[in-house]
């Protein structure tokens, strides 16, 4: 099942009385457990369609599909609960509480899940594992680099095991070492825990590492691409 | 995480401003408390007066309170002692009751013939020592101690009088009335003599009981009493004065004298069986009120049915203390609603700006999945938890204002008092006033967080994560 369905979506702005439309038209599968970029200049509606894959924000026409549920339909209060369990977001500005500390920036998902705390404690201590900040677990997000409040976001976008993550821009504010070890170890992820990474990107080392790529112009597709994966190539 | 954890977290996030709306709050709280002790000590000292002067209940002539006071012999209660001995045996009573005792009241002219000069006075005949052990009546634990009368080890023809009185029947001099001046040019006397067989009524009747009044303190001025009998003639009674007292109320000053209740009834009732205006009972609390009333009324409709008394409380026979109370209600409720208001905006202000400063993190939680309906209790729970603060704070910060005061030696001379007494904020003890108040802050400080919390719920994901 594709993770990621959109049917001649359409989002237009309202900027005072000038309608802007972000998206026409737009019909996109997504594979499953795959990297794919959302690329294409600035304004050309990389964010809005993320935003509506994340379901953060409703098309005006047109079906969007995750993990097999037409979301057009949903209450606030179900689309939340869809978005806890199905969808998990890296933000460009890695949007940690600054309150809470690593290991709780990561907990936080799943005590909304109300997982039991040993199992979220086992879940969070594999995730810091995973992103190799072990030892950070009780830093506070402004005790830590540009690169660890990264990690430890990708780490909470994957704590719920969600089928979907959304990435906006991940790599903008790191410097390009730290980026390309981001994107790194995004894939790594991305493979270990079998979720389907969706990014908006102009970042060439992202593009580079995508499984599909889809390019978008003035809010449509213009462009989509296969690439073979890299492990299946193997 | 629990929702109050992270409130508190993002309380401490911004500590100045939390502080802030912290003080305003305990600021609010402390005026509250301590003027709501202020006027409760002001209540519980005027219901102690009167509790020490009335009694609690007052059995009366059911037509005595509203006609009783022009012709009080015609409204008496007969019998009223098999009434008193009635209501001390009662089971259900006696527990409840510290003291019975019996009141004459009536209007009269008192005169000083020797100077020509008299004015009308309000009487009060009273029974010494029941008198007395009323005045030890302290159920808020006052600090004075309690005032015994003046008549306590006088004879029977004795009396005491307002400073008033005595200074109207020229008295100052020998009673040691100080601050009472005399008027400039005395005027004579141009009424007509006092008519014999009215002057002899002022002589002293020789009867056992009498011996006493023949044999009280020497040098104490004298006053003739004249009051109509049960029968409608005058009566005269000779009264040695032991005391001229200042009764804190110019009207009570310039009226009143009190009298044992003996000479009361030879005055009003003669030879003929006496009787009294009023049974004062008092109990051993204030709450004891509606149990011993409605045990009276059951007695009134069948032991003393063919009685026609009614009970009254002293809040009925006082008029002025429910509209005293009244009045600090009214003052009360309206301090208290203004600083609510103001704590309301404090409050709604430190929240709108959390709401404002944290815009993107909302974002952030509803995008993971967070329920509206969690962003606004988080939002609420930092009020929560501010109000919790401010009110435990403004409790405390008041108890320890009030102990200060109340040990500082202030003093006050409340309305209708002669001397000042000490001024006592009551604010530990009083349960439900420091209840209410901490409640009351909690809610106003819930309420405030309710439109920002809902603001906050209500912002779009898209919007609240682009905010810069």
């Amino acid at each position: 099942m594709d993770p990621l369905i959109l049917e001649n979506v359409n989002k237009t702005y309202h900027l005072d009385r000038v309608q802007v439309a972000a998206l026409s038209d737009v019909n996109l599968r997504i594979r499953p457990h795959c990297f794919t970029v959302l690329s294409g200049a600035s304004g050309s509606g990389k964010t809005t369609l993320l935003n509506l894959i994340g379901c953060i924000d409703r098309p005006d026409r047109g079906a969007i599909t995750v993990a097999g549920q037409r979301v057009a339909d949903l209450t606030d209060d179900a689309l939340s609960d869809f978005r806890l369990r199905h969808i998990g977001f890296v933000f460009q500005n890695f949007n940690l509480l600054p309150v809470l500390t690593a290991y709780e920036n990561i907990e936080y998902p799943l005590v909304l899940t109300r997982m039991p705390k040993s199992k979220r404690r086992e879940r969070v201590r594999e995730l810091l594992e995973a992103v190799g900040l072990g030892m950070h677990a009780k830093h506070w997000p402004g005790q830590l680099s540009g690169g660890q409040r990264q990690r430890v976001a990708i780490a909470r976008a994957l704590a719920t095991a969600p089928e979907l993550v959304l990435a906006d821009e991940p790599t903008a504010n790191l410097d390009s070492q730290t980026g390309a070890s981001i994107i790194a170890l995004m894939r790594r992820m991305q493979r270990d825990y079998q979720a389907t990474f969706v990014f908006s990107s102009h970042d060439p080392h992202v593009l580079a590492e995508a499984d599909d790529a889809v390019v978008l112009q003035d809010g449509r597709i213009v462009r989509t691409e296969q690439r073979q994966r890299p492990e299946l190539a193997s | 995480m629990k929702t109050l954890s992270l409130a508190l977290r993002n309380l401490l996030r911004n500590r100045r401003r939390s502080i802030a709306t912290i003080l305003a709050m305990v600021i609010g709280s402390v005026s509250i408390l301590l003027f709501g002790g202020y006027v409760q000590n002001i209540i519980y000292g005027m219901q102690t007066g009167y509790v020490r002067g009335g009694g609690h209940l007052q059995l009366q002539h059911r037509d005595y309170f509203l006609y009783g006071s022009g012709d009080p012999t015609a409204y008496g209660i007969t019998g009223y002692q098999r009434v008193i001995d009635l209501l001390r045996a009662d089971p259900v009573l006696s527990p409840m009751l510290t003291v019975v005792t019996p009141t004459l009241e009536f209007g009269g002219i008192a005169g000083n013939f020797d100077a020509g000069v008299s004015r009308t006075v309000f009487a009060s005949g009273v029974v010494v020592d029941d008198q007395n052990a009323m005045q030890r009546w302290n159920d808020y634990g006052f600090p004075d101690r309690p005032e015994i009368l003046a008549l306590t080890g006088t004879g029977d023809d004795s009396a005491i009088i307002g400073t008033g009185v005595a200074r109207v029947l020229r008295l100052c001099a020998p009673l040691h009335v100080s601050d009472c001046p005399q008027p400039a040019a005395v005027a004579q006397p141009t009424g007509a003599e006092l008519p014999a067989d009215v002057a002899r009524l002022a002589t002293p009747e020789e009867s056992p009981g009498d011996a006493s009044s023949a044999t009280g303190p020497v040098g104490h001025p004298h006053i003739e009493l004249l009051a109509a009998t049960t029968g409608g003639a005058p009566n005269v009674a000779r009264l040695e004065v032991a005391k001229a007292e200042e009764l804190g109320v110019k009207e009570a000053n310039d009226a009143f004298i009190g009298l044992h209740l003996v000479q009361a009834q030879r005055l009003l009732y003669g030879r003929a069986t006496p009787e009294v205006t009023a049974i004062s009972l008092q109990l051993h609390h204030t709450g004891q009120i509606p149990f011993a009333r409605r045990r009276i009324e059951e007695l009134l409709r069948t032991s003393l049915k063919r009685s026609p008394l009614a009970v009254y409380d002293f809040k009925a026979l006082n008029p002025y203390y429910g509209q005293t109370v009244g009045l600090f209600g009214a003052i009360f409720g309206f301090i208290a609603v203004l600083i609510g208001a103001i704590v309301l905006f404090t409050v709604g202000n430190t929240m709108n700006a959390a709401v404002v400063e944290r815009t993107v993190e909302i974002g952030t939680l509803r995008a993971m999945g967070q329920r509206r309906a969690g962003i606004r209790r988080l939002f609420i729970s930092e009020a929560l938890l501010l109000g919790l603060f401010g009110a435990l704070l403004g409790v405390g910060v008041a108890l320890i204002l009030a102990s200060v005061i109340n040990h500082s030696g202030l003093t006050w001379t409340p309305p209708g008092r002669v001397h000042p007494i000490h001024l006592h904020v009551r604010v530990w003890g009083e349960w439900r006033m420091l209840l209410s108040t901490a409640v009351g802050l909690l809610l106003v400080a819930m309420l405030s967080a309710w439109w920002p919390a809902r603001r906050a719920a209500r912002l779009p994901v898209v919007e609240a994560l682009r905010h810069v």
